[in-house]
């Protein structure tokens, strides 16, 4: 909401020299946020004045173009210019050339004079043009800033301008006034007027108001006017669509009439288009008293007025000139013709006021803000009337802003009131709230008196009665927003100051700290930083194709996704089911600023559609919903396990004089899963895996030891690497960790640590190609039994003295006893044991 | 020093003179030599089985009963001295030697590579941690809750009617179909909803997290950010606990200076409702207020919903943005620069924030 400062000073003790940044100062504290500040001498400055055009002279040039070299006078004849400066003429006659061609001799002007600077510091200076000096522009209202028509310059009289020769046109056309922009939140629909505004610069000042509505005479009641019916069949919530209508009558406007300078001023700095006398005047009225209004071009209309829902398949042409299809739960104002306007949000085309119309008739209603709400979005037409009727508007104000709208027809546009008038309709009850005597005091924590919390709700316009428990408050018709006593303690915090709010600290009971999957995954995001990766964040929006490729299948098909049905770019309409598509990305882009050798991982949520998805309807809010009712919204939501992912490409640490870098390869991405499984305790299977965005023989399946896939790792596939713009080779791993964290033992027991010495051995079995080494190990481990410490696969070999299609694998076995020193041949019976297992399974042959 | 060669004339051991002179230049040949290589050679000169001292002991045997113990006192204070000058001499050259390699040992400390790299922390997810800490170490807990949420939890519990502005106010991101009622949570605050029904009162609760609007990317906007929304449902809590607690986490966030404002606001889920800005003592340019977060007295509607009675119990609320807390205290400059994932982002801060 835009303030013009005169516009306030009107009905608030605004001082005389306050700028908008002082009134937006005032105002924040009670609540309303600054946004700008609209002054158009930041933008232009004099000398600007009015001038009369006394010669004007047209002289066509070889360019095709006639010029005006114009004698205009910018003093009153018998008096001396006071200006002095370079380019002015004592004489009070400057001599000026000027291109358009809408003015004549004697015409009144707007005068730049050199020194003055306009919007876009276009500086004035006398200078020679045309084989004259021409000293000073004669302006249009597209350079004053003050309008977008540049046809021509401005002819004051044209717009209902008489003054004299030498006045001071910023003055006159009120550019020293300036607006203060502040934000008003969605509750306080009232703040969207001067009315509400003014009283709440009062509250923040501590001054008085004056409340523009009681400066309008009224008549209290209005018959025999224009004939209106309200005809809700299906009203909203219970709520009927419109619940007053006043309708007036003007009667001889002229309504081709100028708008006043003054007038249109004060709308353009509150950022409204002057479009016509009656145009402008009901917005006027609506920014002055915050009820929206309409003007209908009476002539137009065919008999009486209704207000109902529309039929099915209705149709309306709207004041832009588009045509509507209406839904049946759009109120509309109504004629014998059809739709003449879609209530409260716009007018309809047909019966638009023009520069012809004679008979206006004038429309205040309220309507309900749900239905207005809910029209506007249907129809995306979110204008000034339905910003304020959603909010709220006061239905005592009706009437008042019918009669403002009347009066300024009849004193500016040259009508005639008719003293009938229609007001139909049923006042809502006053809201009365019991607030207890120290509620207040202990929701805020201030001890308020008795004193400070009548004047605050008095203040604020509120009707205050003293009850036994504490006060009965009758609300204000123009705030909606307060229905409750926890409303009431709030406006009381607000006047009284939320500065005056101390501080205490609340003790919370003893907690329990970070929950266990809390720590786990601290532990883990930190082991992968402190291993030499580095945390990213990538967005969660995919494509569809993303989650096809990297989202593992489910059983017989793509695998489901969540759509967004608002999607900032359609390409990423999806929400991810795995990290990796966007963590590549990461990966991409940062090669493609120069850093080759990465090692980047991210934390975070993927989405998980199951078969059920979402709830059919929500419950009401304010009450908690039954128990199974709670449980399908629970049920409803999508699960979203928490995975690590990591994407490495390059090497493993920079190249060095004395360094070889190593190159990170599919094994990498398998220690980063390990990395995660130890530093919480949890055995890794890894497994050859399958999946498509891998490289077909160099995955891994990375599960639990019951059998559970957790995620994947091992070098990207190829093809995939390519159309991302990625090196080959780059690697990839991911994980579900929040399997892992439940997988983790609540408790470690102890193992006994022998003091006896070791013995090692080592072995080389040879056995076929595709036997996994993970597994002869394994066979190993079982078949040694519990003498073996330790083994582990040192050496892998193919090649000469090994027969085709096999390969030998070497294993270091460490025994240890725990209750005495081995001997050499129970550590080879022990190793005899493994290998005749691990013959027995894969036909594993010694070396 | 005269060489004494091998097969040369044995000196008389009863001639002190020779001895002597013998002595002298071994001791001599001792002191001459220049390292353990020519030390060596020396000792095996003079104190070798063929050096002249070795032979007239030898000769001792020889003597005549009574010229033996003089013979033999000679020679052996003799053969000690020149065996005392050689360890003496070794011991010098040994550590000569061992001061040499190391020297000669000397590397370019200064050219060492960097074997492992160096990982590094997103801040976004260290400061979280850490706001995390400081609520922890209050006695609160940490909440969590989903990103694509019910829009029950996300607005209707909250106290946001379903046709008001308000709605309308945080951008939604709605998941397909619209009839299923979920969407990407526009705030933490469906956490709270989710505490208060699964926890016991009194409940402090900190829900940090990531949250959606569909704001464009750009130097201020992002639309997928990150907040942490505290939660007090307790009995008598007040305005000015909100205050109290505020102001507490905002001396351990920015140091003692730090001190908070409250203005007026509104937003469904409290009433009263502020804002809150901060007055950052470090900011860059100058100490000044800077706005940071809302808060309020928990609306009753919202207790309600949850199954809490307000008239027994209240509550506070208030919510910052980290990556804006992340702008002004570390006085990061464009919102892109937190999400584009550049791995000098986050390097820059390492494991701290």
């Amino acid at each position: 909401m835009r303030i013009p400062l005169s516009w306030l000073r009107e009905f608030a003790q605004v001082p005389a020299d306050a700028t908008a940044e002082d009134v937006m100062a005032d105002l924040v504290k009670v609540g309303f946020e600054e946004e700008a500040v609209h002054r158009p001498t930041d933008e232009l400055t004099g000398p600007v004045v009015v001038g009369q055009v006394l010669s004007l002279v047209k002289e066509p040039q070889t360019n095709g173009k006639t010029i005006n070299w114009c004698q205009v006078r910018v003093v009153p004849e018998g008096q001396e210019q006071t200006l002095t400066g370079k380019g002015i003429d004592p004489s009070g006659v400057q001599g000026i050339i000027c291109g358009a061609h809408n003015f004549v001799e004697g015409d009144k002007v707007v005068v730049t004079l050199p020194g003055a600077v306009l919007p876009g510091n276009f500086q004035i200076s006398a200078r020679k043009t045309y084989g004259h000096l021409s000293a000073g522009m004669i302006a249009s209202v597209r350079e004053l800033g003050i309008g977008d028509d540049h046809d021509g310059i401005l002819v004051l009289s044209r717009i209902g301008l008489d003054p004299e020769i030498g006045t001071d046109a910023m003055e006159l056309l009120g550019l020293y006034d300036q607006a203060a922009e502040i934000n008003v939140t969605p509750d306080r629909g009232y703040a969207f007027s001067i009315r509400g505004v003014a009283r709440e610069y009062a509250h923040a000042t501590g001054t008085t108001f004056v409340d523009p509505a009681s400066k309008v005479v009224a008549p209290a009641t209005l018959q025999g006017g224009y004939g209106v019916k309200l005809n809700d069949d299906a009203p909203i919530y219970g709520k009927a669509g419109c619940d007053r209508f006043v309708a007036r009558t003007v009667r001889g406007v002229d309504a081709s009439r100028p708008t006043p300078p003054w007038m249109s001023a004060r709308l353009r700095l509150a950022g409204v288009r002057s479009i016509s006398l009656p145009v402008d005047i009901s917005n006027y009225v609506m920014l002055e008293l915050g009820q929206p209004n309409h003007c209908y071009d009476l002539d137009k209309l065919a008999g009486d007025i209704v207000v109902r829902r529309a039929v099915a398949g209705e149709k309306i042409t709207t004041l832009d000139e588009k045509e509507r299809t209406l839904d049946v739960e759009d109120l509309l104002i109504t004629d014998d013709s059809g739709a003449i306007g879609i209530a409260g949000v716009m007018g309809g085309a047909h019966t638009e006021v023009s520069d012809s119309t004679t008979n206006i008739l004038v429309e205040a209603a309220h309507f309900d803000e749900v239905s207005i709400a809910r029209s506007r979005r249907r129809h995306k037409l979110p204008s000034e009337a339905s910003k304020r009727f959603e909010r709220g508007v006061d239905w005592h104000v009706a009437h008042v802003a019918a009669q403002r709208v009347v009066d300024l027809l009849v004193e500016l546009a040259g009508g005639t009131a008719d003293e009938a008038g229609t007001d139909v309709g049923t006042a809502p009850d006053a809201v009365t709230i019991d607030l207890p005597a120290e509620f207040a005091s202990a929701r805020i924590g201030i001890d308020f008196t008795d004193e400070q919390i009548t004047t605050s709700l008095e203040d604020l316009g509120a009707v205050v009665e003293k009850t036994s428990t504490g006060y009965r408050v009758t609300a204000p018709s123009w705030r909606n927003d307060l229905e409750t006593k926890e409303d009431l303690s709030e406006e009381i915090a607000r006047l009284v100051g939320y500065d005056n709010i101390p501080a205490t600290l609340p003790v919370a009971p003893p907690g329990r700290g970070l929950s266990r999957s809390q720590q786990q995954k601290r532990r883990v995001v930190q082991a992968l930083a402190d291993a030499g990766l580095t945390e990213v964040l990538s967005y969660p929006f995919v494509s569809k194709a993303a989650n096809d490729t990297f989202g593992v299948p489910a059983e017989g098909g793509a695998r489901p996704a969540l759509k967004l049905a608002n999607p900032i770019s359609e390409e990423h309409g999806f929400l991810r089911t795995s990290i990796l598509p966007g963590l590549i990305e990461v990966a991409r882009r940062n090669h493609s600023r120069g850093f080759r050798d990465l090692a980047l991982y991210e934390v975070g949520s993927v989405f998980l559609p199951g078969e059920k998805l979402g709830t059919d309807s929500i419950p009401p809010l304010g009450v908690k919903p039954a128990d199974e009712v709670l449980d399908a919204l629970y049920d409803g939501v999508p699960h979203q396990p928490l995975h690590i992912a990591a994407v490495m490409t390059g090497h493993d640490s920079p190249a060095a004089a004395t360094h070889t870098p190593r190159a990170w390869d599919w094994a990498d991405a398998l220690d980063v899963a390990r990395l995660m499984a130890d530093v919480l305790g949890v055995e890794l299977v890894v497994s050859q895996g399958s999946h498509q965005a891998f490289h077909p023989g160099r995955a891994a399946q990375l599960a639990l030891r019951n059998g559970d896939v957790v995620g994947y790792a091992g070098e990207l596939h190829p093809k995939l690497l390519a159309a991302h713009d990625m090196p080959a080779r780059s690697v990839a791993v991911e994980v579900n960790v929040e399997v892992l964290f439940e997988a983790a033992a609540d408790v470690i027991v102890a193992k006994h640590i022998s003091g006896y010495p070791v013995a090692t051995q080592d072995v080389a079995l040879v056995v076929p190609q595709d036997v996994p080494a993970d597994q002869v190990l394994a066979a190993l481990r079982e078949g040694a039994g519990v003498l073996l410490e330790d083994v582990s696969l040192f050496d892998v070999y193919v090649g000469p003295g090994i027969e085709d299609g096999k390969k030998s694998l070497a294993f270091g076995l460490r025994f240890r006893a725990d209750d005495r020193t081995l001997t050499a041949d129970e550590a080879s019976e022990a190793r005899a044991a493994a290998v005749a297992v691990a013959t027995e399974r894969f036909g594993a042959v010694q070396r | 020093m005269t060489d004494t060669l091998p097969g040369a004339a044995i000196p008389n051991p009863l001639d002190e003179a020779a001895i002597t002179a013998a002595v002298e230049d071994a001791i001599a040949a001792i002191s001459a030599a220049s390292s353990l290589e020519e030390l060596k050679a020396v000792r095996l000169t003079h104190t070798g089985e063929k050096s002249p001292l070795s032979l007239a002991n030898r000769v001792i045997g020889g003597l005549a009963k009574e010229h033996k113990a003089a013979a033999g006192k000679l020679m052996g204070s003799s053969r000690g001295r020149v065996n005392k000058a050689l360890a003496a001499r070794t011991e010098v050259l040994e550590a000569e030697n061992d001061a040499r390699i190391l020297v000669e040992e000397t590397v370019d400390v200064t050219s060492a590579p960097r074997r492992r790299r160096a990982g590094a922390r997103h801040p976004l997810s260290t400061l979280q941690d850490r706001v995390s800490d400081i609520f922890v170490g209050m006695g609160w807990e940490i909440a969590e809750g989903p990103e694509v949420e019910s829009e029950w939890f996300n607005f209707d519990a909250l106290n946001f009617k379903p046709d008001h502005p308000a709605r309308e106010m945080q951008d939604t991101f709605f998941v397909e179909p619209p009839e299923a009622h979920l969407l990407m949570r526009t705030h933490t605050s469906p956490v709270q909803v989710r505490s208060m029904l699964e926890r016991e009162v009194p409940i402090y609760v900190l829900c940090p997290g990531k949250v959606f609007r569909t704001d464009e990317l750009d130097a201020t906007h992002t639309p997928v950010f990150h907040q942490f929304e505290g939660l007090a449902i307790d009995k008598n809590l007040s305005m000015a606990d909100l205050r109290g607690t505020l102001e507490h986490f905002a001396r351990q966030m920015f140091g003692d200076e730090a001190s908070i404002r409250l203005r007026p606001n509104y937003f469904p889920f409290t009433e009263p409702s502020a804002e809150l800005d901060i007055w950052h003592p470090g900011a860059k340019g100058g100490p000044r207020w800077i706005e940071w977060g809302g808060c309020g007295m928990v609306n009753p509607n919202v207790l309600r919903a949850a199954g809490i009675d307000p008239d027994i119990y209240s509550g506070f609320a208030f919510g910052m943005g980290i990556e804006r807390t992340l702008m002004f205290r570390n006085e990061v400059g464009d919102m892109r620069d937190m999400i584009e994932g550049d791995v000098r982002f986050s390097e820059h801060f390492g494991m701290e924030i």
